[in-house]
Protein backbone atom coordinates (compact mmCIF):
# COMPACT_ATOMS: atom_id res chain seq x y z
CA UNK A 1 0.00 0.00 0.00
CA UNK A 2 1.39 3.07 -1.17
CA UNK A 3 1.93 5.85 2.03
CA UNK A 4 1.02 9.69 1.49
CA UNK A 5 1.70 12.19 3.68
CA UNK A 6 -0.75 15.24 3.83
CA UNK A 7 0.57 17.50 5.91
CA UNK A 8 2.85 19.35 7.93
CA UNK A 9 4.19 21.37 11.05
CA UNK A 10 6.99 22.66 13.03
CA UNK A 11 7.09 25.41 15.68
CA UNK A 12 9.85 27.70 15.54
CA UNK A 13 13.11 26.27 16.94
CA UNK A 14 15.43 27.92 19.54
CA UNK A 15 15.26 28.45 23.38
CA UNK A 16 11.42 28.46 24.18
CA UNK A 17 9.58 29.05 26.87
CA UNK A 18 7.22 26.47 26.70
CA UNK A 19 7.71 22.46 28.00
CA UNK A 20 7.68 19.34 26.44
CA UNK A 21 3.89 18.80 26.27
CA UNK A 22 3.70 22.54 25.11
CA UNK A 23 5.74 22.14 22.20
CA UNK A 24 4.50 18.74 21.16
CA UNK A 25 0.83 19.95 20.94
CA UNK A 26 1.54 23.12 19.16
CA UNK A 27 2.97 21.06 16.62
CA UNK A 28 0.45 17.70 16.85
CA UNK A 29 -2.66 20.40 16.35
CA UNK A 30 -1.09 22.55 13.74
CA UNK A 31 -0.25 19.42 11.63
CA UNK A 32 -3.50 18.44 12.12
CA UNK A 33 -4.97 21.41 11.14
CA UNK A 34 -2.45 21.45 7.92
CA UNK A 35 -3.46 18.08 6.96
CA UNK A 36 -7.51 18.67 7.01
CA UNK A 37 -8.22 16.29 9.60
CA UNK A 38 -9.96 15.77 12.88
CA UNK A 39 -8.48 14.35 15.90
CA UNK A 40 -11.08 12.02 15.91
CA UNK A 41 -9.60 10.38 12.46
CA UNK A 42 -6.19 9.37 13.88
CA UNK A 43 -5.78 5.66 14.99
CA UNK A 44 -1.89 6.02 15.61
CA UNK A 45 0.29 8.35 17.08
CA UNK A 46 3.87 8.73 17.22
CA UNK A 47 5.75 10.64 19.55
CA UNK A 48 9.66 11.09 18.77
CA UNK A 49 11.27 12.12 21.72
CA UNK A 50 14.91 11.08 22.99
CA UNK A 51 15.20 12.22 26.60
CA UNK A 52 12.02 13.75 27.79
CA UNK A 53 12.86 11.88 31.40
CA UNK A 54 16.43 12.93 31.50
CA UNK A 55 15.56 16.57 30.41
CA UNK A 56 12.58 17.64 32.29
CA UNK A 57 11.48 14.52 34.41
CA UNK A 58 8.71 14.09 31.64
CA UNK A 59 8.12 10.67 30.49
CA UNK A 60 4.94 8.75 28.77
CA UNK A 61 4.83 11.61 26.30
CA UNK A 62 2.86 9.85 23.75
CA UNK A 63 0.07 9.62 26.35
CA UNK A 64 0.42 13.12 27.50
CA UNK A 65 0.12 14.52 23.80
CA UNK A 66 -2.95 12.02 22.90
CA UNK A 67 -4.80 13.23 25.67
CA UNK A 68 -4.33 16.97 25.06
CA UNK A 69 -5.09 16.60 21.68
CA UNK A 70 -8.11 14.25 21.92
CA UNK A 71 -6.83 11.11 20.25
CA UNK A 72 -8.08 8.38 22.66
CA UNK A 73 -8.75 5.74 21.48
CA UNK A 74 -5.87 5.98 19.64
CA UNK A 75 -2.87 3.75 19.38
CA UNK A 76 0.21 5.99 20.96
CA UNK A 77 3.82 5.05 21.22
CA UNK A 78 7.23 6.93 22.31
CA UNK A 79 9.74 6.48 19.33
CA UNK A 80 13.37 6.60 20.67
CA UNK A 81 16.30 6.07 18.61
CA UNK A 82 18.29 8.81 20.36
CA UNK A 83 18.91 11.80 17.53
CA UNK A 84 17.54 9.61 14.95
CA UNK A 85 14.07 9.20 17.20
CA UNK A 86 12.47 11.33 13.95
CA UNK A 87 13.35 9.62 11.36
CA UNK A 88 12.86 5.91 13.26
CA UNK A 89 9.12 8.05 13.50
CA UNK A 90 8.66 8.19 9.96
CA UNK A 91 9.35 4.46 9.81
CA UNK A 92 7.09 3.37 12.13
CA UNK A 93 4.17 5.86 10.65
CA UNK A 94 4.90 4.49 7.16
CA UNK A 95 5.11 0.68 8.75
CA UNK A 96 1.41 1.68 10.44
CA UNK A 97 -0.35 2.81 7.28
CA UNK A 98 1.64 0.60 5.02
CA UNK A 99 0.18 -2.47 6.70
CA UNK A 100 -3.14 -1.98 7.18
CA UNK A 101 -3.48 -0.87 10.75
CA UNK A 102 -3.83 2.65 10.49
CA UNK A 103 -5.79 4.99 7.82
CA UNK A 104 -4.30 8.29 9.30
CA UNK A 105 -1.37 8.46 11.32
CA UNK A 106 -0.02 11.15 13.49
CA UNK A 107 3.77 11.45 14.17
CA UNK A 108 5.22 14.57 16.51
CA UNK A 109 8.38 14.75 17.15
CA UNK A 110 9.80 16.73 20.16
CA UNK A 111 12.16 18.28 22.53
CA UNK A 112 12.69 20.37 25.15
CA UNK A 113 16.62 21.16 25.84
CA UNK A 114 17.89 24.41 26.27
CA UNK A 115 17.04 25.15 30.54
CA UNK A 116 20.07 22.56 31.15
CA UNK A 117 23.54 23.80 30.78
CA UNK A 118 25.83 23.19 28.01
CA UNK A 119 27.32 20.48 29.67
CA UNK A 120 24.42 18.65 31.47
CA UNK A 121 23.10 18.52 27.97
CA UNK A 122 25.90 17.16 26.61
CA UNK A 123 26.34 14.33 29.32
CA UNK A 124 22.62 13.47 28.60
CA UNK A 125 23.68 12.62 24.72
CA UNK A 126 26.70 11.17 25.74
CA UNK A 127 25.16 8.74 28.02
CA UNK A 128 24.63 7.11 24.87
CA UNK A 129 27.91 5.96 24.76
CA UNK A 130 29.36 2.67 26.23
CA UNK A 131 30.31 2.79 29.32
CA UNK A 132 34.25 2.39 27.74
CA UNK A 133 33.80 5.68 26.45
CA UNK A 134 31.68 6.99 28.76
CA UNK A 135 34.64 6.59 31.68
CA UNK A 136 37.27 8.44 29.32
CA UNK A 137 34.87 11.71 28.98
CA UNK A 138 33.71 10.90 25.24
CA UNK A 139 31.42 13.07 23.73
CA UNK A 140 29.71 13.70 20.52
CA UNK A 141 31.27 16.31 19.48
CA UNK A 142 34.98 14.71 20.30
CA UNK A 143 33.69 12.03 17.55
CA UNK A 144 33.54 14.63 15.08
CA UNK A 145 36.73 15.88 16.01
CA UNK A 146 38.33 12.87 15.79
CA UNK A 147 36.58 11.97 12.58
CA UNK A 148 36.68 15.33 11.42
CA UNK A 149 40.66 15.57 11.70
CA UNK A 150 41.45 11.23 10.05
CA UNK A 151 38.92 12.66 6.72
CA UNK A 152 41.02 16.08 6.43
CA UNK A 153 44.20 14.12 6.81
CA UNK A 154 43.62 11.09 4.73
CA UNK A 155 41.49 13.18 2.01
CA UNK A 156 43.83 16.19 1.78
CA UNK A 157 40.54 18.39 2.01
CA UNK A 158 40.86 22.21 3.10
CA UNK A 159 39.92 23.49 6.83
CA UNK A 160 37.59 25.94 4.85
CA UNK A 161 35.30 22.77 3.34
CA UNK A 162 34.19 22.28 6.85
CA UNK A 163 33.78 26.11 7.17
CA UNK A 164 31.60 26.40 3.80
CA UNK A 165 28.88 23.81 5.24
CA UNK A 166 28.21 26.11 7.97
CA UNK A 167 28.44 29.45 5.69
CA UNK A 168 25.98 27.46 3.21
CA UNK A 169 23.63 26.45 5.46
CA UNK A 170 23.38 29.27 8.04
CA UNK A 171 22.56 31.16 4.34
CA UNK A 172 19.84 28.77 3.90
CA UNK A 173 18.12 29.30 7.34
CA UNK A 174 18.00 33.39 6.91
CA UNK A 175 15.00 32.15 4.78
CA UNK A 176 13.53 29.90 7.36
CA UNK A 177 11.53 31.89 9.84
CA UNK A 178 11.16 28.47 12.08
CA UNK A 179 15.24 28.14 12.19
CA UNK A 180 17.26 29.06 15.52
CA UNK A 181 19.36 31.04 13.80
CA UNK A 182 18.42 33.12 10.77
CA UNK A 183 21.99 35.18 10.07
CA UNK A 184 24.47 34.61 7.53
CA UNK A 185 28.36 34.06 8.80
CA UNK A 186 31.23 34.31 6.64
CA UNK A 187 34.23 31.61 6.36
CA UNK A 188 36.07 33.75 8.85
CA UNK A 189 33.98 33.72 11.15
CA UNK A 190 33.87 30.18 11.33
CA UNK A 191 37.58 29.33 11.36
CA UNK A 192 38.27 31.97 14.03
CA UNK A 193 35.27 30.48 16.56
CA UNK A 194 36.62 29.00 19.49
CA UNK A 195 37.85 25.51 19.43
CA UNK A 196 35.79 23.00 20.37
CA UNK A 197 37.00 19.60 19.15
CA UNK A 198 40.05 20.34 17.24
CA UNK A 199 39.67 20.77 14.63
CA UNK A 200 36.40 21.36 15.01
CA UNK A 201 35.03 24.80 15.95
CA UNK A 202 32.01 26.62 17.60
CA UNK A 203 30.40 27.25 14.02
CA UNK A 204 31.19 23.34 13.08
CA UNK A 205 28.32 22.25 15.27
CA UNK A 206 24.77 22.54 15.75
CA UNK A 207 23.01 24.39 18.66
CA UNK A 208 21.23 22.85 21.45
CA UNK A 209 17.18 23.64 20.71
CA UNK A 210 13.80 23.50 21.81
CA UNK A 211 11.13 22.56 18.76
CA UNK A 212 8.71 20.11 17.73
CA UNK A 213 7.96 19.22 14.14
CA UNK A 214 4.88 17.41 12.79
CA UNK A 215 4.11 14.96 10.01
CA UNK A 216 0.55 13.03 8.92
CA UNK A 217 0.38 9.95 6.98
CA UNK A 218 -2.38 8.57 5.72
CA UNK A 219 -3.14 5.89 2.36
CA UNK A 220 -2.65 7.41 -1.27
CA UNK A 221 -6.13 6.27 -1.47
CA UNK A 222 -7.58 8.62 1.25
CA UNK A 223 -4.86 11.21 0.78
CA UNK A 224 -6.68 11.71 -3.26
CA UNK A 225 -10.05 11.96 -1.39
CA UNK A 226 -8.22 14.81 0.85
CA UNK A 227 -6.25 17.02 -0.97
CA UNK A 228 -4.80 17.05 -4.46
CA UNK A 229 -1.42 18.00 -3.43
CA UNK A 230 0.30 15.60 -1.22
CA UNK A 231 3.55 13.52 -1.37
CA UNK A 232 3.97 9.97 -1.04
CA UNK A 233 7.20 8.09 0.92
CA UNK A 234 8.12 5.74 -1.85
CA UNK A 235 11.49 4.19 0.02
CA UNK A 236 12.11 4.50 3.88
CA UNK A 237 14.56 2.21 5.91
CA UNK A 238 16.89 2.23 8.27
CA UNK A 239 20.16 0.34 9.65
CA UNK A 240 22.13 -0.08 12.57
CA UNK A 241 26.30 0.20 13.18
CA UNK A 242 28.29 -0.47 16.01
CA UNK A 243 27.75 1.02 19.22
CA UNK A 244 31.60 1.73 20.16
CA UNK A 245 32.65 4.16 16.85
CA UNK A 246 36.65 3.22 17.19
CA UNK A 247 35.39 -0.38 16.29
CA UNK A 248 34.33 0.31 12.54
CA UNK A 249 36.61 -0.40 9.66
CA UNK A 250 36.55 2.78 8.32
CA UNK A 251 36.26 6.12 10.40
CA UNK A 252 35.14 7.68 7.50
CA UNK A 253 31.93 5.49 6.37
CA UNK A 254 28.81 5.70 8.29
CA UNK A 255 28.09 1.98 7.16
CA UNK A 256 24.02 2.98 8.44
CA UNK A 257 23.80 5.50 6.33
CA UNK A 258 25.37 3.87 3.36
CA UNK A 259 22.65 0.48 4.94
CA UNK A 260 19.79 2.68 4.94
CA UNK A 261 19.95 5.19 1.88
CA UNK A 262 20.90 1.65 -0.39
CA UNK A 263 17.66 0.23 0.45
CA UNK A 264 15.56 3.38 0.89
CA UNK A 265 16.54 3.78 -2.89
CA UNK A 266 16.23 0.01 -3.97
CA UNK A 267 12.52 0.17 -2.00
CA UNK A 268 11.84 3.59 -4.28
CA UNK A 269 13.22 2.01 -7.53
CA UNK A 270 15.19 5.30 -7.59
CA UNK A 271 19.12 6.33 -7.08
CA UNK A 272 21.21 9.16 -6.03
CA UNK A 273 21.04 10.98 -9.66
CA UNK A 274 17.52 11.09 -8.93
CA UNK A 275 17.17 13.40 -6.17
CA UNK A 276 16.82 16.82 -6.51
CA UNK A 277 16.53 18.32 -2.86
CA UNK A 278 18.38 16.21 0.34
CA UNK A 279 18.24 16.83 3.77
CA UNK A 280 21.33 15.34 5.82
CA UNK A 281 21.52 15.50 9.47
CA UNK A 282 24.45 17.97 9.58
CA UNK A 283 24.79 17.85 13.66
CA UNK A 284 28.40 18.69 12.90
CA UNK A 285 29.93 20.20 9.44
CA UNK A 286 31.98 17.10 9.12
CA UNK A 287 28.77 14.73 8.86
CA UNK A 288 27.43 16.38 5.97
CA UNK A 289 30.03 14.96 4.07
CA UNK A 290 29.98 11.58 5.12
CA UNK A 291 26.51 11.65 4.08
CA UNK A 292 26.77 13.25 0.95
CA UNK A 293 29.27 10.07 0.51
CA UNK A 294 27.30 7.31 1.98
CA UNK A 295 23.82 8.24 0.08
CA UNK A 296 25.99 8.39 -3.03
CA UNK A 297 25.91 11.93 -3.85
CA UNK A 298 29.83 11.81 -4.03
CA UNK A 299 32.48 9.44 -3.96
CA UNK A 300 34.41 8.32 -0.95
CA UNK A 301 36.80 11.36 0.49
CA UNK A 302 35.75 13.71 -2.50
CA UNK A 303 32.29 15.03 -1.14
CA UNK A 304 34.58 18.42 0.05
CA UNK A 305 35.45 19.30 -3.62
CA UNK A 306 31.36 19.97 -4.04
CA UNK A 307 31.98 22.78 -1.55
CA UNK A 308 34.36 24.52 -3.97
CA UNK A 309 31.84 23.91 -6.92
CA UNK A 310 28.34 25.43 -5.34
CA UNK A 311 26.85 22.22 -6.19
CA UNK A 312 24.84 21.86 -2.86
CA UNK A 313 24.09 25.41 -2.68
CA UNK A 314 20.23 26.17 -3.25
CA UNK A 315 20.41 27.42 -6.74
CA UNK A 316 23.04 24.33 -7.20
CA UNK A 317 22.39 21.17 -8.71
CA UNK A 318 21.44 19.16 -5.93
CA UNK A 319 20.31 21.59 -2.86
CA UNK A 320 21.22 20.58 0.40
CA UNK A 321 19.84 21.27 3.51
CA UNK A 322 17.41 24.11 2.25
CA UNK A 323 16.09 24.41 5.39
CA UNK A 324 19.15 25.63 6.83
CA UNK A 325 20.19 21.96 8.12
CA UNK A 326 20.58 21.35 12.03
CA UNK A 327 23.15 23.62 11.64
CA UNK A 328 21.41 26.86 11.60
CA UNK A 329 17.66 25.46 11.96
CA UNK A 330 18.77 23.86 15.51
CA UNK A 331 18.21 20.17 16.60
CA UNK A 332 16.03 19.67 19.60
CA UNK A 333 16.88 15.79 19.37
CA UNK A 334 13.44 14.19 18.70
CA UNK A 335 11.89 16.95 16.73
CA UNK A 336 14.50 16.99 13.91
CA UNK A 337 14.12 14.14 11.83
CA UNK A 338 10.52 14.90 11.86
CA UNK A 339 11.80 18.33 11.18
CA UNK A 340 13.51 16.93 8.13
CA UNK A 341 10.43 15.63 6.25
CA UNK A 342 8.76 18.89 6.88
CA UNK A 343 11.19 20.40 4.78
CA UNK A 344 11.38 17.53 2.50
CA UNK A 345 7.35 17.96 2.10
CA UNK A 346 6.94 21.52 1.95
CA UNK A 347 9.46 21.09 -1.04
CA UNK A 348 7.51 18.65 -2.84
CA UNK A 349 4.14 20.32 -2.42
CA UNK A 350 5.74 23.65 -4.00
CA UNK A 351 4.91 25.33 -0.14
CA UNK A 352 8.75 26.35 1.28
CA UNK A 353 8.37 29.77 0.17
CA UNK A 354 11.75 32.06 0.20
CA UNK A 355 13.57 28.36 0.16
CA UNK A 356 11.94 26.79 -2.22
CA UNK A 357 13.71 25.05 -5.39
CA UNK A 358 12.55 22.71 -8.09
CA UNK A 359 12.37 19.43 -6.49
CA UNK A 360 10.24 15.83 -7.80
CA UNK A 361 12.44 13.53 -5.41
CA UNK A 362 13.72 14.55 -1.89
CA UNK A 363 15.85 12.85 0.41
CA UNK A 364 16.43 12.98 4.22
CA UNK A 365 19.16 10.95 6.43
CA UNK A 366 18.66 10.98 9.85
CA UNK A 367 21.75 10.11 12.33
CA UNK A 368 21.66 8.90 15.35
CA UNK A 369 24.45 8.73 17.93
CA UNK A 370 27.51 9.34 15.89
CA UNK A 371 26.18 7.39 12.84
CA UNK A 372 24.96 4.36 15.30
CA UNK A 373 21.35 4.24 13.84
CA UNK A 374 20.46 6.00 10.74
CA UNK A 375 16.85 6.36 8.82
CA UNK A 376 16.95 7.09 5.47
CA UNK A 377 13.53 7.86 3.36
CA UNK A 378 12.63 9.22 -0.17
CA UNK A 379 9.64 11.16 -0.74
CA UNK A 380 8.52 11.55 -4.23
CA UNK A 381 5.30 14.50 -5.23
CA UNK A 382 2.43 13.65 -6.76
CA UNK B 1 45.00 -4.45 36.02
CA UNK B 2 44.98 -5.42 32.50
CA UNK B 3 44.17 -3.85 29.41
CA UNK B 4 42.07 -6.40 27.82
CA UNK B 5 40.89 -6.73 24.28
CA UNK B 6 38.78 -9.67 23.56
CA UNK B 7 39.52 -12.50 21.07
CA UNK B 8 36.61 -15.10 19.84
CA UNK B 9 37.60 -18.94 18.39
CA UNK B 10 37.72 -17.65 14.84
CA UNK B 11 40.42 -15.13 15.75
CA UNK B 12 38.33 -11.85 15.31
CA UNK B 13 39.58 -9.36 18.11
CA UNK B 14 37.58 -6.54 19.73
CA UNK B 15 38.55 -3.76 22.53
CA UNK B 16 35.82 -3.53 24.29
CA UNK B 17 34.77 -7.26 24.47
CA UNK B 18 30.93 -8.06 23.07
CA UNK B 19 28.85 -11.00 24.53
CA UNK B 20 28.97 -12.32 21.06
CA UNK B 21 31.79 -11.57 18.28
CA UNK B 22 30.73 -9.25 16.29
CA UNK B 23 32.32 -10.79 13.02
CA UNK B 24 31.19 -13.98 13.35
CA UNK B 25 28.33 -14.54 16.24
CA UNK B 26 31.08 -17.03 18.25
CA UNK B 27 31.76 -16.13 21.80
CA UNK B 28 34.70 -14.53 22.82
CA UNK B 29 36.32 -16.78 24.55
CA UNK B 30 39.95 -15.44 25.30
CA UNK B 31 41.98 -11.69 25.98
CA UNK B 32 44.80 -10.04 24.61
CA UNK B 33 46.39 -7.96 27.09
CA UNK B 34 47.10 -4.75 25.60
CA UNK B 35 49.01 -2.58 28.01
CA UNK B 36 52.12 -3.57 27.57
CA UNK B 37 51.97 -3.00 24.05
CA UNK B 38 52.89 -0.40 21.64
CA UNK B 39 49.77 1.33 19.41
CA UNK B 40 49.98 3.93 16.56
CA UNK B 41 47.70 6.68 16.76
CA UNK B 42 44.71 6.83 14.15
CA UNK B 43 43.57 10.27 15.01
CA UNK B 44 43.11 12.78 18.11
CA UNK B 45 41.22 15.76 19.21
CA UNK B 46 41.02 18.53 22.28
CA UNK B 47 37.36 18.39 23.60
CA UNK B 48 37.06 21.45 25.56
CA UNK B 49 32.95 21.24 25.88
CA UNK B 50 33.09 18.74 28.55
CA UNK B 51 30.68 17.05 30.51
CA UNK B 52 30.27 17.62 34.24
CA UNK B 53 33.24 15.77 35.97
CA UNK B 54 35.64 15.26 33.09
CA UNK B 55 38.67 17.37 32.37
CA UNK B 56 38.96 20.28 30.33
CA UNK B 57 40.77 20.02 27.56
CA UNK B 58 40.33 16.38 27.38
CA UNK B 59 42.98 15.31 24.75
CA UNK B 60 41.29 11.95 23.14
CA UNK B 61 42.42 9.60 20.08
CA UNK B 62 42.00 6.48 18.52
CA UNK B 63 45.40 4.19 18.73
CA UNK B 64 45.63 1.12 16.90
CA UNK B 65 47.51 -1.65 18.20
CA UNK B 66 48.98 -4.37 15.49
CA UNK B 67 48.34 -7.55 15.66
CA UNK B 68 49.93 -9.07 12.82
CA UNK B 69 52.28 -11.56 14.40
CA UNK B 70 49.63 -12.71 16.61
CA UNK B 71 48.85 -15.41 13.85
CA UNK B 72 44.91 -14.21 14.81
CA UNK B 73 41.98 -13.84 11.63
CA UNK B 74 42.37 -9.38 12.27
CA UNK B 75 45.17 -8.03 12.00
CA UNK B 76 44.88 -5.12 14.39
CA UNK B 77 42.99 -4.13 16.91
CA UNK B 78 42.12 0.10 17.82
CA UNK B 79 41.01 1.64 21.13
CA UNK B 80 39.82 4.70 22.26
CA UNK B 81 40.62 6.92 25.35
CA UNK B 82 42.25 9.73 27.00
CA UNK B 83 46.07 10.87 26.21
CA UNK B 84 48.28 11.80 28.88
CA UNK B 85 49.54 15.18 27.46
CA UNK B 86 48.01 18.14 25.13
CA UNK B 87 50.69 17.45 22.26
CA UNK B 88 50.40 14.61 20.54
CA UNK B 89 49.62 13.87 16.65
CA UNK B 90 48.33 11.53 14.13
CA UNK B 91 51.36 8.23 13.27
CA UNK B 92 52.98 8.93 17.07
CA UNK B 93 53.80 5.43 18.76
CA UNK B 94 52.16 5.94 22.33
CA UNK B 95 51.96 3.55 25.19
CA UNK B 96 48.67 2.43 27.61
CA UNK B 97 49.37 3.97 31.53
CA UNK B 98 46.65 3.20 34.04
CA UNK B 99 44.81 5.50 36.01
CA UNK B 100 42.79 5.24 39.04
CA UNK B 101 40.14 7.25 37.96
CA UNK B 102 39.41 8.69 34.35
CA UNK B 103 36.53 11.48 35.38
CA UNK B 104 34.79 12.05 38.46
CA UNK B 105 31.74 9.12 38.81
CA UNK B 106 29.57 10.90 41.23
CA UNK B 107 28.66 14.46 39.16
CA UNK B 108 27.77 12.65 35.71
CA UNK B 109 24.14 10.85 34.19
CA UNK B 110 25.70 7.47 34.80
CA UNK B 111 24.79 5.74 38.00
CA UNK B 112 28.38 5.57 39.17
CA UNK B 113 27.81 1.89 40.60
CA UNK B 114 26.83 0.99 36.65
CA UNK B 115 30.63 0.42 35.46
CA UNK B 116 34.11 0.95 35.86
CA UNK B 117 36.19 4.54 35.85
CA UNK B 118 39.77 3.05 35.97
CA UNK B 119 41.68 2.70 32.59
CA UNK B 120 44.41 3.63 30.46
CA UNK B 121 44.80 6.62 29.32
CA UNK B 122 47.82 6.82 26.18
CA UNK B 123 51.41 8.54 26.74
CA UNK B 124 53.38 9.22 23.40
CA UNK B 125 56.72 7.05 23.95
Amino acid sequence: MTVAVIGASMTTFGQREEWIRELVAQAGEAALEDAGVEPDDVEHLYVSNMASGEFEGQTGIMNVLAHDLGLMPAYSERVDQTSSSGGAGIYEAWQSVASGASDVTLLVGGEKMTHRSTAESTDIIASITHPDEYKHGLTLPSFAGLTARHYLERFDAPRESLAKVAVKNHGNGVDNPHAQFQTEIDVETALDSPIVADPLRLYDFCPITDGSAGLVFTTEEKAEAITDNYAVVSGVAGATDTHVVHERDDPTVMGGVVESADRAYEMAGLGPEDVDVAELHDMFTILEFLQMEGCGFAEHGEAWKQMEEGRTEKDGELPINTSGGLKSKGHPLGASGVAQGYEIYKQLVGEAGPRQVEADTGLACNVGGFGNCVITTVMEAR
Amino acid sequence: MSFDAYVCENGHVTYPGHTLCPDCGEKQTETLDLSDRIGEVVTWTHSTKTPPGVRAPNTLAIVEFDLSAEGLADEYVRAIGQVTTDEVETGDPVEPVYAAELRDPDVGIRVPESQGWDGYRFDPV
